[in-house]
């Protein structure tokens, strides 16, 4: 017995030592590879400072060039994140918490299902189905919201604006932010829930007690997925934004950002000397405001989840 | 404010199982009743469907009547949400709402019965609770701290100060002390002790000690066999039911002969 137990504790130290080996050289792989992107990027980059106009799509500098891309990059997930997050969470909540056990099971099959479509689709969808369904639309934000400046106007004719890319890219999102949420909502402890219950809360009054404040550091970092998703989407933006390279808060009209993602796949297979650089250079920066995303993220989470104890 | 309550023929069941069979009694207003019995026998289960708590579980259903001060519980018209706020109820493991103060935590109930509170008849109502619950001069310098940060047996109290801020008719507590050392399990003892003027209550224990200690009257439930649902065996006043048991399984379960 003894002999056995000392033999076995030996065997599995080494399995141990394999193991812990094996999750090193994977983690020291993963920085690795980000870090080798990180210098290939910069290095790539840099030259892009000595680009002239004719290389920069007619910008004066780099940085001219890049802001307008960053600009669209960021209004487009913000219209994208505006959208998707109550319509994720409120069907995460339908999911988790109000319909019955058969019907939320195929609604979240449904919902997951929505990303598995190749985002060539959704590009198809927004140029031949989304974006004429919304001329009208837009037409009406013209006419009688025209004050607000983001629905100045005058109204694309083909529906092919920021507003169409943003709510596409909600839709790309919706599964991510939804699917998380609904983990999270339906892990809230049941003792937490009756509390709120026996005290005379009805089920919303219930949700509001005690499953908003277990899952808001879960819905942060979901969001947070969603947010990646969006920013680094290229082909469904890239088909259904008409784009022009300004800075604009007009979202409805046929002159509109373009995205740093959109861009770089319209424009590499023309692009030539410091051309690819520039190119290159925006990369950088997707690469810099994502790891930034991912940054506040953690720390929001971590910050929560301190509060909770 | 205290109101008795008559159950009649409950039967009480989780989907097609029953779970609690035939249940008949009437417990008295202002005092306090224990429900006692070996574990599994349904004591739970009764309790929660005093405040419709049970119906939460999916298919959980019962039939029979419960009627509080003339009102029928599960009368159609009746709303449940109505009900648990007029009866309040502790749990098994103390649970404070974790990411809320001590002084959200008392308030919940209130703040959902009204909306708008004005802040002096919030302090008041937090004051009178703790001080209700004998957890005042422990937290009084840190209500902003989160409920979860306090002892267990000080999260138990702020639980029971938690339901008696919305003044309930009827307070219901299942085996609240279960998860508590021996100085909080008699901080909460003394504390039923001084609610029982104010309040019907009901409480479920293991430990047959403390039914003799805190109640007046006491139910005995148990199985009538593996499988079997849960009854009602008996019940007496508490000095009689451990003194002198009218049925022989009664006799046999306190002491100790099984269970
Ligand atoms: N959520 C539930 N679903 C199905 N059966 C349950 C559930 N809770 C309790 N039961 C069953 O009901 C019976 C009574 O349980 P319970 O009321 O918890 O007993 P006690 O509190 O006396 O220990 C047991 O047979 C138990 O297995
Ligand atoms: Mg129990």
């Amino acid at each position: 017995m003894t002999t056995t137990a000392t033999t076995g504790k030996t065997r599995q130290r080494k399995g141990d030592l394999i193991f812990s080996g094996a999750t090193r050289i994977a983690g020291l792989t993963i920085l690795l590879a980000l870090a080798g992107v990180a210098i290939f990027l910069t290095l790539e980059g840099l030259p892009a400072l000595e680009a002239g106009p004719e290389k920069l799509q007619g910008a004066d500098s780099i940085v001219a060039y890049i802001g307008p891309l960053l600009f669209g990059t960021l209004l487009a997930s913000a219209i994208a994140l505006l959208i998707a997050t109550p319509l994720a969470v409120g069907v995460a909540l339908v999911i988790s918490h109000y319909a019955p056990r058969r019907v939320s099971k195929s609604l979240g099959y449904a919902i997951d299902l929505l990303a598995a479509v190749p985002s060539v689709v959704y590009g198809l969808w927004g140029i031949g189905f989304l974006g004429p369904q919304l001329v009208p639309v837009y037409e009406w934000l013209e006419q009688n919201v025209g004050w607000l400046p983001f629905f100045a106007g005058p109204a694309s004719s083909t529906g092919k604006t920021i507003l169409t890319a943003g709510i596409v890219l909600a839709i790309m999102a919706l599964p991510i932010i939804t699917a998380i949420s609904r983990e999270i909502f339906a892990q809230t402890p049941t003792l937490h829930q009756e509390a709120a219950l026996a005290l005379g809360a009805t089920r919303w009054e219930m949700v509001r007690l005690a499953v908003f404040p277990y899952a808001r550091s879960g819905i942060v970092s979901a969001v947070m997925l969603g947010l990646g998703r969006a920013l680094g989407e290229t082909m469904a933006v890239a088909m259904v934004l008409s784009a022009s390279g300004i800075v604009t808060f007009n979202l409805i009209s046929s002159d509109n950002p373009s995205t740093i993602a959109a861009n770089i796949a319209l424009m590499f297979p023309e692009a030539t000397g410091l051309g690819v650089n520039a190119l290159i250079a925006t990369g950088l920066v997707l690469f810099v405001v994502t790891f930034a995303v991912n940054f506040t993220a953690r720390a929001i989470v971590a910050r929560t989840e301190k509060g909770n104890r | 404010m205290a109101k008795s309550i008559d159950v009649s023929d409950l039967n009480i069941y989780y989907g097609d199982f029953l779970a609690v069979e035939g249940v008949s009694m009437t417990i008295p207003a202002r005092s306090v009743t224990a429900l006692i019995g070996p574990s599994g026998c349904g004591k739970s289960t009764f309790l929660r469907s005093l405040n419709r708590m049970h119906e939460v579980i999916p298919g959980a259903r019962v039939d029979g009547k419960v009627v509080i001060d003339g009102q029928e519980l599960y009368a159609p018209e009746v709303d449940p949400v109505e009900v648990r706020r007029q009866i309040g109820m502790v749990f098994q493991r103390p649970n404070p709402f974790p990411t809320m103060s001590i002084y959200e935590n008392v308030l919940a109930g209130s703040r959902l019965n009204a909306k708008k509170l004005k802040k002096h008849a919030a302090d008041e109502i937090v004051e009178k609770s703790l001080r209700g619950a004998n957890l005042w001069e422990e937290v009084k310098d840190r209500l902003d701290k989160p409920g979860a940060g306090l002892s267990g047996g000080q999260q138990q109290r702020l639980c029971i100060a938690r339901a008696i801020a919305v003044e309930p008719q009827v307070l219901l507590m299942d085996e609240p002390c279960s998860a508590l050392d021996p100085i909080s399990t008699s901080a909460i003892e003394d504390l039923i002790h001084d609610l029982k003027s104010d309040y019907t209550i009901v409480i479920v224990t293991h430990n047959m000690q403390q039914a003799a200690r805190v109640s007046e009257d006491t139910a005995f439930f148990n199985l009538a066999g593996a499988g079997k649902p849960g009854r009602l065996v008996e019940m007496n006043a508490t000095r009689k039911i451990f003194s002198n048991p009218d049925e022989p399984s009664t006799e046999a379960y306190i002491s100790g002969r099984f269970g």
